[in-house]
């Protein structure tokens, strides 16, 4: 069987289909990872032993085990309890969670690396603790830390063909649709992969970028 | 209520080839890591090309893409695999290019001083690598080695997507011959998360180990 690029004209609309849905869930799916990550980490970092063990332990356990299971257990098993979601919902809260643990380790290095002397200047000049979270810390530590969250959300980026496994209608299954369709592999498989390949690249000029602009901490 | 003895001699067996595929897949990672690091830190410009196309390549498409071309494309051009053999191939080409990248930052990281010493010993090139840079670059990538290990063994779960048994896919025949889902589900992700567990325990106390007699080495 050889390459046909006839065949490649017919089938690009219903796998540009495809792209749509891979790149809304990656950008619903980053946001909801910066936000899970930050509580995770804001959680961890919390007096309350309790709360910041349980946090952990979870988010060390998402970290341990396979997306696609536990995507299969949100799509699956929530139902039981009566919590029915859309596939595409369930990709981008399994998406969400999982990633969010991950980037839950950069903020923690983040927040970290904001010098001691800036808490204590908040506490000097009276800031209760949200002031000094939302004016003091946050502002500071979240630009050096740009190029490590952009880092994962391209991870995330190249996770998503699992949501075809839950019946989103993502680029990778429109690519094997079509290919049950026409009994054509090369040609669907192969596109998929350029095109990852392609915004992977794209995507290490854009980090090299990122890092040049955010990476060093002004002082 | 009867057969559960049966269903979980089922998710056992799922069990056994995750820990297979797992300890192929590390294997020909290492193998690869070394090779494609140690290429980029080549003399020789093809080599250093050839590392860099490697695992740009592998890294910039995703485990997913990757076996379903491995399994589905291949035979076009007349390579037949079994799903292990495919599964083995993209999980090992996948993480030994992530891997490749450690090995070079590890040799990268040893001092310029060390080199140094080996010039005035009169060791030849592969002998410095040998005898000096290795050893001491070997401790430095065994932590993140162990995340590679356990990010492997996540991306196993994929593999059930081309019919071969491992542990997510006979959390799915049970799920389909039971209908429960919570606990086929409940179980498997209990059993990932221990042999994570079990990888980390595992590479610390190499570490260790290994770090025996390098005291006052590193820094």
């Amino acid at each position: 069987m050889e390459w046909d690029w006839d065949f490649v004209r017919q089938i690009l609309p219903t796998l540009i289909e495809g792209v749509k849905i891979t790149i809304l869930a990656t950008l619903l799916g980053s946001v909801l990872a910066a936000v899970v990550g930050l509580g995770i980490a804001l959680a961890r970092r919390s007096p309350n032993r309790a709360l910041s063990r349980t946090v952990g332990f979870l988010a060390e356990f998402i970290r341990g085990t396979p997306l696609l299971v536990q995507l299969y257990f949100i799509f699956y098993v929530l139902p039981d309890f009566g919590v029915l979601l859309p596939p595409l919902v369930a990709g981008v809260i399994g998406l969400g969670l999982h990633y969010g643990t991950y980037t839950a380790e950069v903020y923690r290095a983040g927040i970290d690396n904001v010098p001691r002397g800036q808490w204590e200047a908040a506490k000097a000049c009276n800031l209760n603790a949200t002031q000094t979270w939302t004016h003091i810390i946050i502002p500071q530590a979240i630009p050096p830390m740009i190029p490590a969250l952009a880092n994962y959300f391209i991870a995330m980026f190249k996770e998503t063909p699992l949501l075809s496994a839950i019946t989103v209608l993502e680029l990778m299954n429109q690519a094997k649709s079509v290919a049950n369709t026409y009994y054509r592999y090369i040609e669907p498989i192969t596109l998929v992969g350029a095109f990852f390949l392609a915004i992977s690249l794209f995507s290490v000029v854009l980090l090299r970028w990122l890092e040049h602009r955010y990476g060093r901490i002004e002082r | 209520m009867t057969q559960w003895s049966g269903y979980f001699g089922l998710i056992l067996q799922g069990a056994l080839v995750t820990i297979e595929l797992t300890l192929m897949g590390s294997v020909l990672a290492l193998v690869m890591a070394f090779l494609a690091g140690l290429g980029r830190l080549s003399r020789f410009f093809v080599l250093r090309a050839l590392a860099t196309a490697y695992i740009e390549f592998f890294r910039g498409t995703s485990i997913f893409v990757q076996l379903f071309w491995a399994y589905f494309v291949l035979p076009f051009a007349g390579i037949s695999l079994t799903p292990l053999q495919a599964g083995v191939l993209a999980l090992g080409l996948n993480v030994g290019a992530y891997a490749a990248e450690v090995v070079r930052g590890a040799i990268k990281s040893i001092g310029r001083e060390q080199y140094e010493a080996c010039t005035a010993l009169n060791l030849g090139r592969w002998q410095a690598m040998r005898h000096i840079i290795l050893p001491q670059a070997l401790l430095v990538m065994l932590p993140t080695f162990g995340n590679n290990a356990i990010e492997l063994l996540k991306a196993t779960a994929v593999v059930s997507l081309i019919s071969l048994a491992d542990l997510t896919f006979q959390a799915q025949v049970v799920r389909s011959q039971t209908g429960n889902t919570l606990v086929p589900f409940s179980t498997i992700l209990v059993i990932y998360f221990a042999l994570a567990l079990l990888i980390s325990w595992g590479v610390r106390s190499l570490e260790r180990r290994m770090a025996r007699g390098l005291d006052g080495v590193r820094v």
